[in-house]
């Protein structure tokens, strides 16, 4: 078999394919921290939480009301991206003329508070949750046995992410967008409502948290806790990428998950902080990041 | 339905405050339908906290702002839009992250009653070749400025608020607008401009009120121009 300083090609190939799986979870949710720092300068600090959220409540969904995988994937996102849509409008709308630390607080208020009701509701073990069906099996690339859920969580990733950049960047819904991050009273006084598109934007944000969290409950133990290790580093994805900038934080996800791979092949003592180095590095050399502007 | 003597726009005692400082202290004038009123002014007396307190845009206000006989002292910018006024912002406000045509469709039709594209690339045939610019502020002075007055004509506004619509443009340019101010007024626009330039305000406007330290202190007519020339030059210091 061919080697790379005698690690086998295979080997190596197999690790960044996982990576990118990984890294399409980053993706996921650094776009959406994204979304939501670029429009209301919001760091938000429940992004583990509803990314949870979602999670719990496919698996709700699944045991209770036989809501299967395909239905969850779509109700689960909605409902909560309401609940962040109710949320705004009753706690973070009042913190935007504060100083910034304490919109982070009071999301850092929620993760607490709605992971401790998750707790209290399912308890401190975790619980898996099946893959569905049509994407069970595995595909043989050669190079490894790519199990189809994987690839599918991939694929879904990849498409709802330029998905988003082009409604951000080439519509008619995301120009109104990007002109209220530029000049909000501006827009306003043009007849947009300006305070629901901020409750609209947060509710989406959140929203592809709890799609990543449905996409993940297949493939990890669905618990209270899944976010936080996980959102800890898709803050740092973030500020790689450039804070609020929406392709900065699609593609430092998605290479960043390659990245962490590729460690765990030739280094794996170093696999969990490398991204936090390649952060400080970062922001040393380029403290806008990669994408970000100034 | 209005009668003919109720104005389109009454501002009546209109008091502005950006946070504790007291800008505006009651200011009261009036524009009818299809006129064009000019506020005059010094830099610093208000004028510009005038049009943004009309538009709801200041910390606090108080007083009357009557638009078609409604109300909208209480109500949030985006419903006084809605009612029919849109604003011309000083310095333009043109958006950087938006491309041209992205600017020109930004602010949602209100109403019926807008002009077509069309019509809006007759009267600023220059807009059209600049469509495809990828930044609006890309753009020179003064195709700025036709953008800035060309994306408010699509809406159904009834009411234009200008914010001086000739600061730091060419001559050429500045006659291009006195001419669109009055090709729209002839539309059946009403429009309230704020100028500095009165002598590019005597071209198109049909009265005018003076205002210092946020009041109005005086008003008169085009036609009563010539009698009052040498008191606006001491109003307004020229
Ligand atoms: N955002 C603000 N916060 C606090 N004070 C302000 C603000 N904007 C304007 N002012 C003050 O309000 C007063 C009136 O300003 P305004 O911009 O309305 O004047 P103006 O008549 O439009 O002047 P100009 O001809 O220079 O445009 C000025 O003293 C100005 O310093
Ligand atoms: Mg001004």
């Amino acid at each position: 078999m061919t080697e790379i300083f005698g690690i086998p090609v295979a080997v190596i190939l197999g690790q960044l394919m996982l990576g990118l799986v990984n890294g399409s979870f980053y993706a996921l949710l650094s776009l959406g921290l994204a979304v939501i720092f670029g429009l209301m300068g919001v760091v938000n600090f429940a992004h583990g939480a509803f990314y949870a959220l979602g999670a719990f409540a496919a698996l709700l969904g699944l045991q209770r009301f036989g809501v299967n995988y395909w239905a969850a994937l779509v109700l689960a996102p909605l409902m909560v991206g309401i609940l962040g849509i109710v949320l705004e409008r009753l706690f973070l709308r009042r913190l935007y003329k504060l100083d910034p630390l304490y919109g982070l607080l009071m999301t850092f208020g929620l993760a607490l508070v709605v992971e401790g009701f998750l707790h209290q509701l399912f308890g401190a073990s975790g619980q898996s949750y099946p893959v569905p069906d049509a994407l069970a099996g595995a595909l043989n690339l050669g190079f490894m046995i790519l199990p189809i859920y994987r690839a599918w969580v991939i694929v879904v990733s990849v498409v709802v992410c330029f998905g988003t950049w082009f409604v951000i960047e080439r519509t008619r819904l995301g120009a109104t967008l990007r002109a209220a991050k530029e000049n909000a009273p501006l827009l306003q006084a043009f007849g947009v409502n300006v305070p629901l598109l901020v409750a609209a934007t947060y509710g989406g944000g959140v929203a592809l948290a709890a799609l990543a969290g449905v996409l993940s409950a297949p493939v990890v133990l669905v618990s209270s806790q899944m976010g936080d290790s996980l959102v800890i580093v898709v803050f740092a994805v973030v500020v790689i990428g450039g804070m609020g900038s929406i392709l900065g934080s699609i593609v430092s996800g998605l290479v960043l998950g390659i990245v962490e791979g590729f460690t765990k092949v030739i280094y794996p003592e170093a696999s969990n902080i490398v991204v936090f180095v390649i952060m400080a590095l970062v922001l040393i050399l380029r403290p806008a990041g990669l994408f970000g502007r100034e | 339905m209005l009668d003919a003597r109720t104005p389109l726009l009454a501002v009546k005692d209109l008091q502005a405050w950006y946070g504790e400082s007291h800008i505006l202290h009651g200011a009261t004038f009036d524009v009818r339908e299809s006129e064009v009123v000019t506020l005059l002014g010094r830099n610093g007396a208000g004028k510009t906290t005038t049009l943004k307190s009309i538009m709801g845009m200041v910390g606090r206000r108080t007083g009357s702002v009557r638009f078609e006989g409604n109300e909208l002292i209480d109500r949030s910018s985006d419903q006084i839009a809605r009612a029919g006024i849109a604003l011309c912002p000083e310095e333009r406000g043109i958006f950087a992250s938006l491309n041209v045509e992205e600017n020109l469709l930004l602010p949602p039709v209100i109403r019926p009653g807008g002009l077509s594209l069309e019509r809006i690339f007759d009267l600023f045939p220059n807009l059209k070749e600049r469509l495809g610019a990828s930044q609006g502020t890309k753009l020179s002075g003064g195709e700025q400025q036709m953008l800035a007055i060309g994306r408010i004509l699509r809406t159904g506004a009834r009411l234009l608020l200008l914010d001086e619509p000739t600061e730091g443009l060419a001559p050429v340019i500045i006659q291009q607008i006195g001419k669109t101010i009055r090709a729209l007024k002839e539309q059946g626009f009403t429009i309230l401009l704020v100028e500095q330039n009165f002598r590019f305000a005597a071209t198109v406007a049909d009265r005018y009120y003076v205002m210092e330290n946020g009041r109005i202190i005086d008003q008169f007519a085009t036609v009563e121009l010539d009698a009052n020339l040498e008191k606006l030059h001491d109003y307004l210091g020229v």
